[in-house]
């Protein structure tokens, strides 16, 4: 009788990302029995002790994991599941997650609901909410089959805190099976603070009218610590590297303070920073979408607009 | 070599938020007036890469496929227009509000009566839906692996290498043929097909089946994923527009709250 939760646990900078944690609290939260992590890598086992407030961590430590590959980890996963049996597997929409989940899905013959944002239990079963339409509704799922998998945006859940590690218990799979075959890898290489860390971000839009206008947006971005975002459309122009994209289709954030400038606040974009505590636009069209989610706003021309706000923001930092 | 491209037809995308509106009790969104449907964003950019291909290699085949309504013929118009070589729609009754999986169902097995694809192309999510399943289940159902959210996408010798997006970095994917790939905007701006193109497109053959030229019926296309609810969600936040006759006063205001707010 399949039961409880089993959740994927990633690494990142090998160690635990902060996601897991997270996925931990809203496996917790459901109240839907046992919770456990399974863990998949070559070279991982180390690090599963990082995984807490689970019963039993179960590692797949394989030099076939060494890259992701679909067919791999969804090899390795299902045999957690054989074994493991949950009701509920939750991954993270990351990398490997969104890639994972439809692949799992497929395998074990089940549904998957990707991106979801709340999890709730209704009468014994997992409903999801998630947003859809380029995050202009919410839609609310629920699962006809056994296990029910959702990936989960990162930053939408409370991490668990405290707890013990688990058990841990070692897996074997089979590797024979992997028909894809990574043979390069660029990582692009980023300076200052990771934008999915970053407490404050300043992100530019296509408003900006070309790559030049975000010699502002990065001194803005320096001077308060930040890191520099990007809009897809400003990304798809190639203004600035897709690595600095948000949005639904490039990273989430949910930062403390999100200054917008020059982005319109297209759903899309929205989906990438609605999470953020508080949102502070500059744009010259007082309609735009993006004051809606905003705290503060300037109506104005960010040409004017912002060198004048780096000027004030470095006066009352001085002043205290 | 014959390439399908699996395409979409959704509402506009485009359309300001404010114009937005849902059947909560239909759970359907309510298509905007006078606004008329489109191709899915990203499937039109597999469109554009199996063109991209073609150019390469003129002795491509591609076939632009939809499963839809009977308007979704306008769409495969569109890839036709691209240049691509013939159209299935694929329109049922039975093939309405399907989930991933029954769509999966349908498009595989639609694939598998056509019967010498070497590459299925599709978009990396549907920007309705916005899940990005369906490519996956399609390759389970073709017994082919699968490739997410490719930035390029090249053939040879039966062999398809693909350049994958990933957040911080791009990594170079290589699969046998066949083979499902998904393809993400980073791959570019799919091409704009001029006049005479788009009137050759209008002698290009489109087939059209429906749930009984495939061998499938309602019954086998059942739910795995029910939608339950589906709402436009309550945004109660009330921006704050600061006052001043200049920027730098304006500027000054902001500044000045962001501190008292202790956020800078």
């Amino acid at each position: 009788m399949a039961n409880g939760v089993l959740i994927l646990a990633e690494l990142m900078d090998g160690k635990i990302a902060a996601v897991t944690q997270e996925l931990v609290g809203a496996a917790q939260r459901l109240g839907a029995g046992p919770v456990s992590a399974m863990l998949l890598g070559s070279g991982v086992e180390g690090a599963a002790s990082g995984v807490t407030g689970v019963e039993k961590t179960y590692v797949v430590d394989d030099a076939a994991l060494a890259e992701y590959t679909t067919d791999g980890f969804t090899n390795a996963a299902a045999a957690v599941v054989a074994l493991a049996d949950p009701a509920i597997i939750l991954l993270g929409q990351t990398n490997a997650g969104r890639d994972l989940g439809p692949a799992l899905s497929f395998k074990l013959g089940t549904a998957v609901a990707m991106d979801t944002t709340s999890l709730e239990m209704k009468d014994g079963k997992l409903h999801t909410t998630r947003p859809a339409y380029g995050g202009n509704a919410r839609a609310v799922n629920g699962f006809t089959s056994t296990p029910a998998i959702a990936t989960v945006r990162p930053k939408s859940q409370d991490a668990a805190e405290g707890g013990s590690a688990g058990v841990v218990e070692k897996v074997a799979f089979d590797a024979s099976g992997i028909r894809t075959k990574v043979v390069a890898r660029n990582v692009a290489a980023s300076e200052g603070v990771r934008l999915e860390d970053a407490d404050t971000v300043v992100t530019g839009g296509r408003g900006l009218g070309g790559p030049e206008g975000f010699a502002d947006i990065e001194a803005l971005a320096k001077e308060l610590g930040g890191a520099v975002g990007a809009s897809r459309a400003v990304a798809d122009l190639g203004w600035r590297p897709v690595g600095e994209q948000v949005g639904l289709t490039g990273k989430v954030v949910s930062p403390t303070l999100y200054i917008a400038v020059a982005v319109s606040g297209a759903s899309q974009h929205m989906a990438g920073c609605s999470g953020s505590k508080n949102i502070v636009a500059i744009n010259k069209d007082p309609d735009a979408n993006i004051f809606k989610a905003s705290r503060f706003g300037i109506v104005g021309d960010y040409k004017t607009v912002l060198p004048a706000f780096l000027a004030a923001v470095k006066k009352v930092r001085a002043e205290g | 070599m014959h390439i399908v491209v699996l395409v979409k037809q959704v509402p506009d995308w485009d359309i300001p938020p404010s114009s937005f509106k849902v059947d909560e009790a239909a759970k359907k969104v309510v298509p905007p007036q006078g606004v008329a449907p489109v191709t899915s964003q990203f499937d039109a950019i597999a469109a554009e890469a199996a063109m991209r291909i073609k150019d390469a290699d003129a002795t491509t085949k591609v076939t632009i496929m939809s499963m839809g309504a009977a308007t979704a013929r306008d769409v495969i118009k569109q890839g036709l227009a691209m240049g691509a070589d013939e159209g299935v729609l694929l329109t049922d009754a039975a093939f309405d509000d399907l989930d991933s999986y029954g769509a999966a169902t349908v498009l595989s097995t639609a694939v598998k009566k056509l019967g010498d694809v070497d590459l299925v192309l599709t978009g990396r999510q549907a920007v309705d839906w916005d899940s990005g399943v369906t490519p996956t289940l399609i390759a389970g159902m073709l017994g082919a692996p699968v490739i997410t959210f490719g930035k390029r996408v090249a053939v040879a010798g039966g062999t398809v290498t693909v350049e994958r997006v990933l957040p911080d970095s791009l990594e170079t994917v290589e699969a046998s043929l066949p083979a499902v790939v998904s393809v993400s905007n980073e791959l570019g701006e799919p091409r704009y097909p001029k006049l005479p193109q788009i009137m050759a497109a209008g002698k290009k053959q489109v087939t059209t089946w429906a749930a009984g030229d495939l061998g499938l019926d309602a019954g086998t296309l059942g739910q795995k994923l029910t939608l339950e609810a589906l709402y436009v969600p309550v945004v109660d936040t009330k921006v704050e527009i600061m006052a001043g006759d200049t920027p730098e006063e304006q500027a000054m205001a902001l500044a000045k709250r962001l501190q008292d707010a202790k956020l800078i």
